[in-house]
């Protein structure tokens, strides 16, 4: 971990550690509970008890309540600053797979078998509508349907559309990037989708060919 | 346990599907409305009453080492009381002097009175052994308070303290996904899929949440308690294995149970 990594958890701690302070029994109510959490779980398959211990980012997104703003843009930029661009600056990959991805719910349970990139599905449809054709889609995020069209984005490679583009690969890699505490999954950061994958969701919501943007 | 379905269900069903099919994106509302009439339909005759009949059978039946029935569990109403007792699950219990929820009671009765070993119930896998049996009397128990309202007492401290417990669990975001039950419970009319989720913030209102489950799922023909169906919310967390009737999942039950005072109680009900 990096220098620069270490103050700005810090900081991130302290500003969680402040905003607790008010509250009476905080700590021991704190503590008590996360013994709790220890004592209820075990390990199974993939899924290790290891996942109960929470990053500065969870913790802060854990009070049933928004985080402060302070608290919210510092999360923010931490996760702005796990975003790598695409290693060969490609950022768009096949849509007919980023299709399949979207309907995959699969993967990082107990049942499944390997944690691998290539066993997980993005689970896209399970909260967003994507494309007109499929009609079993969740409302926890918002639709996507037209997703490139609605932003204007006719040719992706155009450098009018680099900023649209790159910020849907952020929000991919990192959606609390630009909504601390986003209910959707860090799908890069948390090596839950590999590069590759990210482009063929990319693709979906961006090719002008895709069904997002055709039909 | 096979279900059984008239041929016209079937036509129907299928008629229903290919309806479907062709109605495209203007269906999506009438897609949820054709999934409610469907359920509707096979509530005539719900598989969960099966279950109720075997569970009221294991109730009263002499059964394990000591050869004795469970008609003198204390589920919190005093010995043998049945009636209304779900309603107020889970609740504190002086003679362990812990909170219960109907799960880690029944395992306490089956212990004391038949000289079961709740250790052994514990590591046994749903649907086998004597899990099966937990599933049938949880089918009947609830039963016996259908149509009573959620009636948790919070008088005791330590109801409270599993309350505040269960309401940080509820927040609390883990995992590769960082998944909290609030990602998928925490807001009012959502849904994943087709799959409506109740807000279990508060009071989701009757028969729903809480107060309906257990439940026959149709899709597996399996009852379900509501301690798999909180085995089964944490496994799509992508969290670790929560122990059967341990503290989180009680005080999960307590959270929600009190959220949704006044709640008609249905279970055992009839999903998807």
């Amino acid at each position: 971990m990096t220098r620069f990594h270490k103050i700005s958890l810090g900081a991130v701690a302290a500003a969680v550690l402040a905003g607790c302070a008010a509250l009476p029994a905080g700590s021991a109510l704190d503590s008590s509970f996360l013994a709790m959490l220890k004592g209820s779980f075990r390990s199974e398959g993939i899924a290790t008890v290891d996942r109960l211990d929470q990053d500065a980012g969870q913790q802060a997104c854990s009070t049933g309540q928004p985080p402060s703003e302070t608290v919210a843009k510092q999360v923010e930029a931490q996760a702005l600053a796990t975003i790598k661009p695409p290693s060969d600056g490609q950022y768009l990959g096949d849509w007919r797979e980023g299709e399949k991805l979207a309907q995959n719910g699969r993967g990082m349970t107990w049942t499944d078998k390997s944690s691998a990139p290539s066993a997980n599905g993005a689970n896209c449809y399970n909260c967003h509508q994507i494309t007109k054709a499929e009609i079993s889609f969740g409302t926890i995020g918002p639709s996507l349907y037209q997703y490139g069209k609605l932003r204007g984005v006719s040719d992706p490679k155009d450098p009018a559309a680099a900023a649209m583009v790159q910020y849907t690969w952020g929000k991919i890699n990192n959606a609390w990037a630009y909504n601390a505490c986003s209910n959707m999954p860090r799908f890069g950061h948390k090596q839950l989708l590999d590069e590759q994958q990210i482009k063929h969701v990319m693709a979906l919501l961006l090719d002008p060919k895709s069904p997002v943007n055709v039909q | 346990m096979p279900i059984t379905v008239r041929p016209s269900t079937i036509a129907w069903v299928a008629a229903l599907a290919a309806a479907l099919a062709a109605a495209g994106a203007s269906a999506q509302k009438s897609a949820a409305d054709g999934i409610a009439e469907y359920r509707a339909m096979l509530a005539d005759g719900n598989p969960a009453e099966l279950f109720e009949a075997k569970g009221e059978d294991l109730w009263k039946q002499k059964r394990g080492p000591k050869k004795a029935s469970l008609e003198r569990c204390d589920l919190g109403l005093g010995p043998g009381v049945v009636k209304g007792a779900w309603v107020q699950l889970p609740r504190w219990f002086a003679d362990t002097g812990r909170v219960q929820d109907l799960e880690s009671r029944l395992l306490t009765c089956m212990d004391t009175l038949q000289g079961f070993a709740p250790d052994q119930i514990i590591k046994t896998p749903f649907g086998q052994g004597e899990q099966v049996t937990m599933e049938a009397l949880s089918a009947w128990i609830s039963a016996e308070s259908r149509g009573l309202r959620m009636a948790l007492p919070q008088a005791h401290p330590e109801e409270k303290r599993m309350y505040q417990m269960g309401q940080k669990a509820f927040f609390y975001r883990g995992g590769p996904m960082d998944f909290a039950c609030s990602t998928c419970h925490g807001q009012a009319y959502k849904r994943i899929r087709l799959q409506d989720l109740p807000d279990l913030r508060g009071n989701p209102g009757d028969g729903v949440g809480f107060a309906a489950w257990p439940a026959y799922r149709v899709s597996s023909g399996e009852m379900w308690s509501m301690q798999r169906r909180l085995n089964d919310c944490f496994r799509q967390q992508r969290f670790p294995y929560p122990g059967y009737t341990s503290d989180v999942t009680i005080a999960l039950s307590v959270y929600m149970g009190v959220n949704a005072k006044g709640a008609e109680a249905i279970a055992p009900a009839l999903k998807r």
